[in-house]
């Protein structure tokens, strides 16, 4: 690795040495960029937060009062002759790639980032945030959650429809329907995306909070409901959204014969659905999928690229074969499990 | 195909029995006939042979995707299962098409086997373009071999059975023999299944569905609670063999294993003695290795169902004896619902007139304690254990209680505390899990806890151990026993403790000793630890005791005994 690099590992997270700041750090330092508020990523302790406009609300709602200074996509500000600016990843709300510029070489961190892989339809952007913008760059440092050939995204427009089939029939039949999904994130993408007129849409407390987040930041959701505040007639041809922790627990008693479902992109493979124990498995990411990977690298136009949580090796190992120079940082991002992680969120989520 | 293929999804997902059943029911009213009756046949575990070699499979995925092979094994070991890697990383269908399950199979996947692989390649490739994910993998799986689904057989006598208006303990009898290769599946067998009229499946080598028994678990002590005096019992040894029933009627004999399996061919000495019976005789037993007038180990006996052909040197090294314990059919009539002391009575004078087979002999004895005490010897003997029958029994149909109970009262397994070393991740639910895992033991005690710990510590520093210094050495791999939860516990503890990973494998810092239990224990050359074991399983997770104290090469020694 060149010692001129503008990003590398440090033993507290992704470091740039000439701006002496750190990018989603693991670790308290004193100066702390955050791609996106996801637990992993902004982590608490740190003296200063630089984070994207957007963002702002979700991070004050998960990490209390930090010293947090706000950038708009696209706005530039010079820190120890390293210029920064920050891009729309269209992962959640807020969530930006970090562009820095240092003596006329442009690095690129993506943080987690969704980009449609079959195609630049606007209906296949993420309807909750802003979408992924791609970033020219001599070096993109790029996250591998899917990065394998088997995860190949079926449109998103499908997978509402689908939702919302599954919705209707569990409806007709008199019964709740239970879609589980990160509370941050994948909640928002499932409610900007279902056909509201089916019926009530509940939500969990853990999720009402993000929402409101959203709506402060603009973001058009269709009217929820808390469980508290419906009746049980209605809430028969509910659709309930919810963090995953509540399967099996004493919170989805009161919904009697219910349908249950989970949206992620590890629903793609059948284990991981039967493994899950639930009815439906619904594939809805808020990652790009291997097409996506490719496409993003390749619109950055960077000759080295650096991966980070997932599938590394084996995405360094396809990118060298495409003639690129690929290595790879070993950050404390995600898992490779990445639903554990939710979950586990999800639950500090109700708690707190 | 289309319709399958939901049918499939709709069983696979995690839905209540009743769900499932209705699930069947509504692709069975739907589905022409012919479909119906390859469904039936995929769904009670019919296996499709396989069409062509899974590298072939593989070759043509990577071909197809664009992939290297590389990176198709690096997919293949995410996703655990070889249809649904191959299912996921082809491009989207450019033909799509519905062709009924019946066509697939019998105009497209069978005259496949047998072609020219140019040709064979060429043709898949084109299948794979027609079905969408779904699709192709329910394909790739009946071109592979490799299907199976999450429902069973009775399950699919039971929708039948409700959508005829039928007993499904007729369907079940009608559907005996339905899973034999030699015949295909075709519209008017499987409208026999069905069918309202009686008798309409008269195959004369028709088996009856098995009794099974259940597993007796209580203590000596509450026998006489639970199960009354021993005199209304009856007491057979349980032999490790192969369940089986001999059929002779019309002049012929069929021998059918528990698996509804053909297999009169591979036990041609069987045959021969039964040939004896009178037309109308059905009996139930088990076929073992019969050498030196006992019972050989089991082993011995999987060794001959793994050959082709049965040379006259396999015939004399394993030559096998059917152990005759039931008679259901006698002079053409269903004895089923006769007493089992009856039907023991009978069944001495039909196995009197076939000499060669043999009578499973009935212990007697005045307490439960004296029964307990000769089972100490089951292992010697080269047996399981025991079977208890109540003398008032009828013969009922699968793991039924309804008609009385046979009760299976087995010795407990042999047991060691090993120490897990090695873990992969498990298929299909288990895909991404790691839930098969290698044990080892201590090649000799240690000292103490701190000679164990300075051996555990020098394998998290990968170093390799002298010679002569303490070591774990494996011997077993186990992946079944523990419970969903403790499967997600000790995987966390795989991924925190990692030292290598070697492709799917990985090796842990040890940290972590089960009690696994085993029915057999061998010499093996072929094993590092130089034994093996029999079906070995994990018992419990044994967190109460230090990993000094696993057990050893020598307790293996010991278990071995004279052998």
């Amino acid at each position: 690795m060149a010692d001129d690099d503008l990003i590398v590992q440090r033993r507290e997270g992704l470091y740039c040495p000439p701006g002496d700041f750190y990018i989603d750090p693991w670790l308290p330092v004193p100066r702390a960029v955050i791609t996106h508020a996801h637990a992993d990523h902004a982590r608490p302790g740190h003296d200063h937060y630089l984070a994207a406009a957007p963002a702002e609300g979700v991070l004050r709602a998960r990490l209390g009062e930090i010293a947090l200074q706000a950038l708009a996509y696209g706005e530039t500000i010079d820190h120890f002759g390293v210029r920064l600016s920050l891009h729309p990843a269209g992962h959640v709300l807020g969530s930006a790639q970090v562009r820095l510029e240092h003596r006329g070489r442009v690095w690129v961190a993506s943080g987690d980032y969704y980009v449609a892989g079959h195609d630049d339809d606007a209906r296949e952007h993420n309807p909750s945030c802003a979408p992924f913008e791609p970033v020219r760059c001599d070096c993109f440092i790029t996250e591998s959650t899917f990065g394998l050939p088997i995860y190949r995204w079926a449109p998103q427009r499908d997978t509402y429809a689908e939702i919302d089939r599954w919705w209707s029939a569990n409806a007709d039949a008199g019964r709740a329907s239970l879609l589980m999904g990160y509370s941050f994130g994948k909640a928002q993408r499932i409610l900007a995306g279902v056909d509201a007129r089916i019926g009530p849409i509940v939500v969990h407390g853990a999720v009402a909070t993000i929402n409101d987040a959203y709506r402060a930041a603009g973001v058009v959701l269709p009217p929820t409901h808390s469980v508290l505040e419906i009746d049980k007639a209605s809430l028969k041809r509910a659709l309930v959204i919810a963090p995953p922790s509540v399967q099996s627990s004493p919170w989805t008693r009161r919904f009697g014969d219910y349908s249950d479902a989970f949206a992620s992109g590890w629903m793609q493979l059948r284990g991981a659905r039967r493994r899950r124990s639930i009815d439906r498995g619904f594939v809805l990411s808020d990652h790009a999928d291997w097409p996506g990977l490719q496409r993003a690298i390749a619109q950055t136009g960077a000759s080295r690229v650096i991966v980070t949580h997932g599938y590394e090796s084996v995405m360094v190992r396809w990118l060298g074969e495409q003639g690129l120079e690929a290595g790879s940082f070993a950050t404390e991002y995600g898992d490779e499990q990445e639903d554990r992680a939710e979950a586990d969120e999800a639950a500090a989520g109700e708690r707190g | 195909m289309k319709a399958f293929a939901r049918l499939f999804d709709e069983l696979d997902a995690r839905t209540a029995t009743s769900a499932k059943v209705q699930a069947l029911k509504r692709y069975f009213s739907a589905a022409p006939p012919a479909d119906a009756a390859w469904a039936v046949y995929f769904l009670a575990g019919g296996k499709p042979r396989q069409v062509v070699p899974t590298a072939m499979l593989r070759a043509l995925a990577c071909e197809r995707a664009r992939i290297e092979p590389w990176l198709f094994e690096e997919c293949y070991q995410a996703v655990g299962d070889l249809a649904e890697t191959i299912a996921h990383v082809l491009p989207a269908a450019r033909s799509p098409s519905d062709v009924g399950l019946a066509s697939w199979i019998e105009d497209r996947l069978l005259p496949l086997r047998g072609a020219a692989p140019l040709e064979q390649a060429e043709r898949i490739a084109q299948y794979w373009d027609e079905l969408d994910t779904p699709g192709r993998f329910l394909l790739t799986k009946l071109i592979g071999g490799g299907f199976r689904v999450g429902v069973s057989k009775l399950l699919v006598q039971r929708a039948l059975a409700e959508l005829a208006s039928l007993d499904a303990k007729l369907v079940a009898q009608r559907m005996m023999g339905y899973l034999d290769a030699k015949q295909a599946p075709t519209a008017s067998r499987y409208e026999q299944l069905i069918s309202r009229e009686p008798g309409a499946a008269g195959d004369a080598g028709q088996p009856y569905p098995f009794f099974l028994a259940h597993q007796l678990d209580h203590a000596v002590g509450e026998f006489d609670a639970k199960l009354g005096a021993p005199a209304d019992w009856f007491v057979e040894w349980k032999y490790d063999g192969i369940r089986a029933q001999i059929v002779k009627r019309a002049g012929r004999v069929w021998i059918w294993s528990r698996g509804e399996e053909l297999v009169t061919e591979r036990f041609p000495e069987i045959v021969e003695q039964a040939a004896r019976l009178p037309d109308g005789s059905v009996l139930d037993g088990e076929i073992v290795v019969w050498k030196n007038d006992g019972p050989a180990a089991f082993n011995l006996l999987q060794q001959r169902i793994g050959r082709k052909t049965l040379t006259r040197r396999v015939l004399a090294e394993a030559p096998v004896g059917f152990i005759a314990y039931d008679l259901l059919e006698w002079a053409g009539v269903d004895l089923r619902a006769v007493p089992q002391a009856e039907r023991r009575v009978q069944l001495e004078a039909a196995v009197a007139l076939a000499p060669g087979l043999q009578l499973s002999p009935i212990e007697q004895h005045a307490s439960w304690d004296a029964y307990a005490q000769l089972r100490e010897s089951s292992r010697e003997r080269g047996v399981e254990g025991f079977m208890l029958k109540h003398r008032q029994a009828r013969y009922g149909t699968g793991r039924t209680k309804a008609d009385g109970t046979w009760w299976k009262w087995k010795i407990a397994p042999l047991s060691v505390d090993a120490v897990l070393i090695y873990a992969q991740a498990g298929h299909g639910r288990r895909a991404s899990v790691y839930t098969d895992y290698t044990f080892a033991v201590w090649n000799r005690t240690p000292r103490d806890a701190d000679e164990a710990q300075a051996a555990i510590d020098a394998i998290a520093r990968r170093e390799p151990p002298a010679p002569d210094a303490l070591q774990l050495v494996a011997f077993a791999k186990a992946y079944s026993g523990l419970t969903d939860a403790e499967f997600q516990r000790v995987d966390k503890v795989i991924r925190a403790t990692t030292l290598e990973k070697f492709g799917p494998v990985r090796s842990v810092r040890p940290s972590l000793m089960f009690e696994l239990g085993f029915e057999g224990i061998n010499r093996s050359p072929r094993h590092k630890s130089g034994i093996a074991v029999r079906f070995p399983r994990m018992l419990r997770i044994r967190d109460d005791k230090p990993l000094a104290e696993a057990d050893t090469l020598q307790t293996l020694e010991a278990l071995l005994g004279g052998r």
